[in-house]
């Protein structure tokens, strides 16, 4: 399938870029973050933590066990600092 | 019932005008408004509010929706800024009106927990030092709980 995937604040800063489209098989957001690192360092150093890292499938917050079935965009970033 | 997030100013008096309007139903008005707090040293030059345009606005309403469903309220508003500000700059305002005080009170302080660590907004301050982004606390993650039922 077809996903976006979108990165903010130091997670995208270690990425390297705001947003990309990847092809992937992953059945869950933790599968997906497992093909990522695998695929180059600087995935590597942003996801290094996993306990670091929260997640959006489709603009919901979710786990990062949550499934990919029908997803279409996935944001990692790490915890928010709003208010 | 309005959320909205803006890199421009708001005006406190004027959003509780707008809110109230010409209603006689609201006893009770709670507001709170979150300033940019200067580092200790007077070092922060600026703070800059990173968020997932896709997902905030919905995030917010959300977090609206809940505190609705578990307080009798009868007017509510969330505005959240993001963009470059600097120290003392309002950040975010909620307003929550009700028939009774309890319900305002305890509503925006639930608002305010949620958005401190459930809506996607991340700050980064910056300084002559250098730029650094702000780790959320535990403190944060903790003041959901009681809010648990």
């Amino acid at each position: 399938m077809t996903l976006d995937i979108l990165y903010f604040a130091w997670v995208r800063e270690r990425v390297g870029t705001h947003k990309e489209t990847v092809e992937t098989s992953a059945a869950t957001v933790a599968d997906l973050l497992a093909e990522l690192r695998n695929r180059e360092e600087r995935y590597a150093l942003a996801f290094s933590d996993l306990s670091a890292v929260r997640v959006a499938v489709d603009q919901t917050l979710a786990e990062l066990d949550a499934s990919l079935e029908n997803a279409r965009e996935v944001a990692i970033f790490p915890p928010m600092t709003g208010g | 019932m309005a959320v909205s997030v803006q890199t421009e100013d708001f005006d406190l008096g004027q959003a509780v005008r707008d809110l109230t309007g010409d209603r006689t139903d609201i006893g009770a008005l709670v507001t709170f408004t979150g300033l940019v707090r200067d580092a200790a040293d007077g070092s922060l030059e600026a703070m800059e509010l990173e968020h997932y345009p896709a997902m905030t606005e919905k995030a917010l309403r959300e977090i609206e929706a809940q505190a609705r469903e578990r307080w009798d309220l009868s007017a509510c508003l969330i505005i959240h800024r993001v963009g470059r500000l600097e120290p003392g700059d309002r950040i975010m305002m909620v307003a929550t009106g009700s028939a009774h005080r309890r319900d305002a009170f305890e509503a925006a302080e639930f608002l305010m927990d949620f958005l401190k660590s459930r809506a996607p907004f991340w700050k980064k301050e910056h300084s002559a030092k250098g730029a650094d982004w702000v780790d959320a606390k535990d403190s944060d993650e903790e003041a959901l709980y009681r809010w648990q039922r």
